[in-house]
């Protein structure tokens, strides 16, 4: 890629609106001097199906046929649909091929020619395309993700040097206020309340962090961002640090997720060669760095004051709030955590000014989510849609509903802190408010459907194996409680519970959900309740019956006290 | 809490010298010295340490302690605090089953059942020949493919008991 003269000047460096305008021209311009372009997915997904090799042998085809100039084969972002990997994209045209084979590239290359492979197209026509609408994960797909042109191509940076540039830090403020914006964590916290709470408070020194733990088990969003959009990550935590006065940021993101640590790397390095990270930002005095800082397998990670601990080198204990990161955070000095999600929503914000944002969603929940659908439905895969969206919108019309003729029996969203929601309720609307009051919570964005084939008493289990498992230990209500509970939870699961343990299992809910310190212990309890509100019959069967409705503890119809081999 | 800042310099006149003149110690020295010897930089040393090496020992951590003066209860604190950091190697092959949720509902545990039956190996095991390592993870993000795996550092989604098996015996053989 050749850089446009005047910025050589300045060696690479990108300082004002129209030296945005200028690579976004170029690349325009290089775009049109091509006839095909092919997107082949690098996202974790498509890459455990050798996408990789699809991108090889799509290049090699291509180049002995001398195509090179008129055909460009790149790699792409995740198409949500990752059930169906490896999927690549032709552009113009957009036509969606799933399961694609390193053999099927000559198929793929005279398709140019002669019309789409149909055996191997996607109908993007399904409501799973139509039905979605993509903010957080717009241009899917047809960005390299390891590119900055292609990045500014499609309006990345404007956000940054229109703040930096034209706005004072109180009026950045005010429009992500004014946006309705809340965090994408968890918990939902306006967005515009916690910056202008990090502005106000007096310190040489502020930091910005990125919250990219994303450990809820069956979530994949932050790491299908991050992995895809990392510029606008970078670009969100950067108007962060102007708006709030702070000078360095860290992303904390897990090392479980490779790929997407590649990514971030490789972008902030970019960033800052083209003078968008860095000092003195668009000639400006404000200077900005980023440096990656990996967690290391612990849940507890995720809640803010055990991620402050870990970034400072320590085992990730929680600490009692007050006070707030917001007042007393990373090495004592105020800091911004906020998640992934949350940065990405950003950019287009300051770009498009926050009112445009409210538009979207409900009333109290503003903007889109994306979700990571798994579990026993059809498509399972990253979505997007509108706060406010019914689940039944989600599961049925997008994730094509619970396949192989089984029934719908629950969704499960917000993790180990989350609740089961179930069929009676699927005409609710997602927002914060609405899933809180059927006894769940929005979570990151993790959304496992269940049919006949699970069984709710199991699941409970499941959950407070993983709490208890993940508890640091630092409270004792967290530490002892969960493994009371999940003790209580196996002896129903293998039929030795009585109706005491049961009485003495909700108990036991209400203390540790109470008297925790922090977030985990607070949330262990909620899988419990929320299937003992729903699905109280299971338990029963468990305790008197001794079976397993699902035929899960035990084959269907079989005493539990006598487990069956799972084999 | 910690009051210093993270970039501190410490000086670099007593740096320890590593435990043996194997090459990759030099990596780990790279790392500390990339954050300039701050105690902060102790969980990313200890990545360094287990990349290089595949796991932590009790002289891998006394030197790096020593090395970001801190003390050695605490690097062995935070060395077995997170769940990603092993006190022994593996073997010569490693698989790790997911047991996140969505892998837990498309039968994660028909998985582990295999590998037991297999290689007679259960979570945190290696067997007797260390051709194989089992671990167990909570969700690496591949939930759109469930039941996952990671073999070798490949992500191998979709799988069956039959899949599970096959890939086992080849790790078993070779
Ligand atoms: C046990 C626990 C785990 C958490 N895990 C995450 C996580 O993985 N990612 C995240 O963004 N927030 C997580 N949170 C919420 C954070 O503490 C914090 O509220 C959030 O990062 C704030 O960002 P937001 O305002 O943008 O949502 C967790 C909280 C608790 C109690
Ligand atoms: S639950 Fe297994 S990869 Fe997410």
């Amino acid at each position: 890629m050749q850089t446009p003269q005047h910025l050589d000047a300045k060696n690479g460096r990108i300082v004002n609106l129209d030296d945005l305008k200028t690579i976004a021209e170029q690349e325009a311009l290089l775009k049109s001097q091509l006839k095909h372009r092919i997107f082949v997915c690098m996202g974790t997904a498509c890459q455990s199906c050798q996408s990789a090799d699809v991108l090889d042998s799509l290049t090699r085809e291509v180049s002995t046929r001398g195509g090179q100039a008129e055909c460009l084969v790149t790699p792409g972002g995740c198409q949500g649909n990752c059930a169906e990997a490896p999927l690549v994209v032709v552009e113009p045209g957009g036509q969606l091929y799933r399961g694609v084979a390193p053999g099927d590239a000559a198929s793929v290359i005279d398709s140019l020619k002669t019309g789409p492979v149909k055996r191997l197209l996607c109908d993007t026509t399904a409501p799973f395309f139509t039905e979605q609408t993509r903010l957080v994960t717009e241009y899917r797909g047809l960005v390299n993700p390891e590119r900055i042109e292609d990045y500014i191509a499609v309006g990345g940076y404007i956000g940054l040097l229109t703040a930096v540039t034209e706005l004072t830090p109180d009026e950045v403020i005010q429009q992500v206020t004014r946006s309705g914006l809340r965090g994408r964590g968890g918990a939902g916290y306006p967005t515009g309340l916690k910056w202008s709470t990090v502005a106000k408070a007096v310190s040489e020194q502020k930091y910005v962090i990125c919250n990219a733990d994303e450990g809820d088990p069956g979530a994949f969003m932050n790491r299908s961002v991050l992995e895809d959009y990392p510029f606008r990550v970078l670009e969100g935590m950067a108007i962060a640090g102007y708006a709030l006065g702070a000078t360095q940021g860290y992303v904390y993101v897990r090392a479980e997720y490779p790929l997407a640590v590649k990514r971030i790397e490789k972008a902030i390095a970019g960033a800052q060669r083209h003078g968008l990270l860095g000092n003195n930002i668009a000639n400006t005095q404000f200077s900005f760095h980023v440096e990656v800082r990996l967690g290391a397998g612990a849940f507890v990670c995720g809640e803010e004051t055990a991620l402050i601990s870990s970034i400072e080198g320590g085992r990730g204990l929680p600490c009692p709030r007050p006070p707030y990161p917001a007042e007393s955070g990373l090495w004592g000095h105020p800091t911004l955590i906020n998640n992934v999600e949350t940065y990405t929503n950003i950019a287009p914000i300051i770009r498009n000014g926050g009112d445009w944002f409210a538009k979207i969603g409900t009333e109290k929940s503003k903007g889109t989510k994306t979700f990571a659908l798994s579990g026993r439905v059809k498509n399972t895969g990253l979505v997007e849609v509108p706060l406010g969206t019914t689940l039944r919108k989600i599961i049925f019309d997008i994730g094509g509903g619970v396949p192989e003729g089984h029934k719908f029996k629950a969704v499960q969203t917000g993790g180990p802190a989350g609740g089961c929601i179930p069929a009676e309720h699927l005409d609710a609307p997602i927002d914060y408010e609405s899933l809180q009051s059927l006894g769940s919570f929005m979570g990151s964005g993790g959304m496992i459907v269940m049919d006949d084939t699970s069984c709710m008493v199991d699941v409970a289990k499941f959950f407070m194996d993983f709490c208890a498992t993940e508890s640091c230990g630092k409270c004792i209500p967290c530490r002892v409680g969960t493994v009371h509970m999940r003790d209580i939870l196996n002896k129903i699961t293998t039929g030795e519970a009585s109706l005491e343990d049961l009485a003495q299992l909700e108990e036991l809910c209400d203390m540790v959900k109470y008297t925790s310190l922090c977030g985990l212990g607070q949330g262990a309890p909620n899988p419990v309740l929320s299937t003992l509100r729903y699905f109280k019959d299971e338990y029963m069967a468990h305790i008197i019956d001794h079976l397993c409705p699902a035929g899960v503890c035990a084959g269907k119809g079989q005493d539990i006290r006598r487990p069956a081999c799972v084999l | 809490m910690n009051s210093a800042a993270p970039s501190l310099p410490s000086s670099s006149q007593n740096v320890v010298a590593a435990p043996s003149d194997d090459k990759r110690w030099r990596i780990v020295g790279a790392t500390m010295r990339r954050y300039g010897f701050a105690p902060s930089a102790l969980i990313e040393t200890l990545h360094t340490v287990q990349n290089s090496f595949g796991y932590l020992d009790t002289q891998s951590l006394r030197f790096v302690a020593r090395s970001l003066k801190v003390p050695l209860s605490k690097a062995y604190g935070v060395a077995t605090f997170y769940g990603i950091f092993r006190l022994k190697p593996h073997g010569e092959h490693t698989c790790v089953i997911c047991t996140g949720t969505a892998c837990h509902i498309k039968g994660a545990a028909k998985l582990l059942a295999t590998i037991d039956r297999c290689a007679n190996i259960r979570d945190a095991e290696t067997t007797k020949d260390n051709k194989l390592s089992l671990v167990t993870a909570r969700c690496f993000g591949a939930c759109g493919i469930a039941p996952a795996a990671i073999v070798d550092g490949q992500v191998i989604g979709n799988l069956s008991p039959e899949t599970m098996e096959e890939l086992v015996r080849r790790c078993l053989k070779s």
